[in-house]
């Protein structure tokens, strides 16, 4: 897209190309362009409300957007909306205005048939959610804020534990303050009913929340959650392939992802997860959500494993955390036991599995309880596999197997009895009555953080609280002692005895 | 360095080669390389597939049936050559190339093209596929130009499409064969078309219907020969 620049009384703006009438005017790309002012507003012109309600709170480009182009320009003259340079050039280094990568490395230019410059340069790291180059200019609203709607009404009926009521409560005083809190939750804690009241206030206080998760398998598996918990706020979900925002919806569940298409859109974030792959919540995220959020937004991060600068933040006080120390149920956290297991590498390299650990695999089986055996690569997993596949109960799942979800679903019907898996499954899938082995935790994939999410995925239902979590390994490592000590140290914070 | 494909830092074997500048520095890791599977081996003499991957009954000799049903047709395609298989992998970075128009990734093929053209397409000229303007403007880019300045030689757009028409990846087999692209010579390059060897460069070969009406308009005004070389081998 190119622009030319038209005179009107107001002074002089653009106009994108398809709609310029004079002839052989002087076509430009946006990235030369000095006047990215909007027209002040003409509260007599009759704004689209479709248009409205789409582009509030978005950061989008051109062709994102299902309206004609005639009609954004009208938008545009009349004040509502602007637009803004998706690559800005600073003292010679490059910046996406989306996604907020300024890594050089990640930007390439092309001769672009769009605006006919040579070296026309674009953003790699955002490339998946389209291009974003010199040229292309991103598109927000501008305009007069639509009108609240009051879309408060809470039908959940659960209940919570002592904890997680003391969470709520405090989630509930900080909306609407402009603050940062932590919940650090342990694996299981029931993170997700504690926003519930929270969430209320904030619609009842007319402001838009938004909740963001790294993994599209959280983001869908709530959807229908806050759909039953919020009747009448018209959640929306965005994840990769749904990225559009018919509704002008006051409760958005969004991959963190997709946060880079919103710019000021919400006065609450919720960050789910913020440790995990693919985002610890690093540069790019701190990016996203500082984007989506409004200034004096309220942002509250939820996490099992918060990172060591997270830690260090809550140690500094400058973070102000809630702990979740104890599970719903009550029960304390299943604590790990090291189990010496000898040279773990080299007996696979020889297609043998270490005897411990054959043992093991054998009692479970027996115990007709379910079992994960977690191994750090996925070339390793396979010769495991190689080596069982002849027992029917047992099957392997690792992060490009295409039957992946298939295999989860059996194995959470209980027709699979072990699933042997890298640190892909170390979150989010939940099965009652089970044990966690891990095949070589002393290696470095297994960091502190992923042996505690792997220890948390034993004992998480109140029929089956206790279950074993055992680290084969060939000498312990600095990362499943601290693994041990965390989850003990919850367990002490909660005032339960570890059993051992 | 990191790799082009999958933005991880690329380990770099030192070998003596390096020490003697020998070795291009790549662009692409270890473990995606090993994804992209390269056409080697026995081979259709036309289209360039791989046997080793196709069932025995649709040969004959060294020429697969498709190829002896273009030929029966008048086949304005000499051969056609192609570096890879179109494999999940291949099929995934070729969308992000083309559809979200991520350009840079071309250079992940231009040692092997240039290789291939070493091998196999000497002598030639250059011809990229063209795109419709509507198609052009969408992409920023036409694929097939970058594909062919990856060559190192020059290239001639000695082709037109002037119909915009619906993507050739959403038809079936079937129409694509029945509904020939529409190509137009641009008459700015006929005197090098003339009396040329020409090789239409584009980054996939499926049915071989765009190849072959690309060639038909080449020949009618007077290329010699006409090959094609592709990226990928549906």
């Amino acid at each position: 897209m190119r622009f030319a620049s038209i005179q009107t009384e107001k002074g002089s703006f653009l106009c994108p190309e398809p709609l310029v009438e004079i002839s052989n005017p002087s076509l430009f790309s946006i990235k030369h362009s000095t006047m990215l002012t909007t027209p002040s507003i003409n509260p007599s012109f009759s704004l689209d409300s479709n248009l409205q309600t789409y582009l509030s709170g978005r950061h989008l480009l051109i062709d994102e957007l299902p309206f004609p182009i005639d009609q954004l320009h009208s938008h545009y003259l009349n004040g509502s909306i602007l637009y803004e340079k998706g690559i800005l050039l600073n003292k010679n280094r490059y910046c996406c205005q989306r996604c907020g990568n300024d890594d050089q490395t990640l930007f390439a230019s092309f001769s672009c048939f769009r605006c006919k410059e040579e070296q026309c340069t674009y953003c790699r790291k955002c490339i998946i959610m389209g291009r974003v180059s010199e040229c292309t200019p991103l598109i927000r609203w501008v305009g007069p804020a639509r009108d609240k709607e009051l879309s408060a009404g809470l039908a959940w009926d659960g209940t919570l534990s002592e904890l997680q009521k003391e969470a709520s409560q405090r989630i509930c005083e900080a909306v609407g303050e402009p603050k940062e809190m932590l919940v650090w939750a342990v694996c299981g804690a029931g993170k997700t009913e504690i926003l519930f009241e929270g969430i209320e206030r904030a619609l009842r206080l007319g402001l838009r929340v938004c909740l963001a998760s790294p993994r599209t398998d959280v983001i869908t598996e709530l959807y229908p959650r806050f759909e039953k918990a919020f009747p009448k706020a018209g959640v929306a979900a965005l994840y990769g392939g749904h990225s559009e925002l018919t509704s002008p919806s006051s409760l958005v569940l969004s991959t963190t992802h997709q946060l880079f298409r919103f710019k000021n859109a919400f006065d609450v974030i919720v960050v789910d997860e913020v440790d995990a792959f693919p985002f610890s919540y690093d540069r790019t995220l701190k990016f996203a959500v500082d984007k989506a959020a409004v200034d004096q937004s309220t942002r509250i991060y939820l996490s099992a494993t918060p990172s060591n600068k997270m830690k260090q933040r809550v140690r500094s006080q400058n973070l102000e955390v809630i702990h979740i120390s104890k599970r719903f149920h009550g029960y304390p956290l299943p604590v790990p036991h090291y189990k010496w297991c000898g040279n773990w590498s080299k007996l696979l390299k020889k297609q043998r599995i270490p005897s411990v650990i054959r043992q093991w695999i054998k009692e479970k089986l027996a115990s007709g309880r379910q079992a994960f055996l977690f191994v750090p690569t996925i070339e390793q997993l396979d010769t495991v596999y190689s080596i069982l596949k002849e027992n029917p109960e047992i099957d392997s799942v690792h992060s490009s197997d295409p039957d992946r979800i298939e295999k989860i679903k059996r194995f959470r019907k209980g027709e699979i009895k072990m699933l042997l898996t890298t640190t892909i499954l170390e979150r989010g899938v939940t099965v009652p009555k089970i044990d966690v082995g891990v095949l070589g935790s002393d290696h470095d994939v297994f960091s502190s953080n992923a042996l505690v999410q792997i220890a948390g995925r034993a004992g998480r239902s109140v029929e089956d609280p206790y279950g074993e979590v055992v680290y084969f390994h060939f000498g312990k490592t600095s990362a499943m002692v601290s693994a041990k000590r965390e989850i003990q140290n919850h367990n002490r914070r909660a005032g339960l005895v570890t059993r051992r | 360095m990191n790799c082009l494909s999958c933005h991880e830092p690329i380990q770099i074997k030192f070998g003596w080669n390096d020490l003697f500048y020998l070795n291009d520095p790549s662009s692409i890791c270890s473990a995606c390389s090993d994804q992209l599977e390269r056409i080697e081996g026995e081979i259709c003499r036309m289209c360039g597939r791989s046997f080793s991957i196709f069932p025995e009954q649709y040969r004959q000799d060294d020429c697969c049936f498709d190829c002896l049903e273009w030929e029966q047709h008048g086949s304005s395609i000499t051969k056609n050559r192609s570096l890879y298989q179109y494999n999940p992998f291949l099929k995934e970075v070729m969308a992000r190339f083309k559809y979200r128009g991520d350009a840079e990734l071309v250079k992940l093929f231009q040692k092997e093209l240039q290789a291939l053209v070493k091998r196999a397409f000497k002598g030639t000229i250059v011809v990229p596929i063209p795109l419709s303007k509507e198609r052009h403007y969408e992409r920023g880019f036409n694929q097939a130009e970058l594909v062919a300045g990856m060559i190192g030689c020059p290239y001639y757009h000695a082709l037109k499409r002037p119909v915009h028409e619906e993507k050739q990846s959403k038809k079936s087999k079937r129409e694509r064969l029945e509904h020939a692209t529409v190509f137009t010579m641009n008459e700015e390059f006929r005197s090098a078309i003339a009396n040329s060897d020409v090789t239409i460069v584009d980054d996939l070969y499926t049915t071989g219907a765009t190849v072959q009406a690309a060639g038909k308009i080449l020949l009618d005004h007077g290329a010699r020969t006409v090959s094609s070389l592709t990226i990928a081998r549906g």
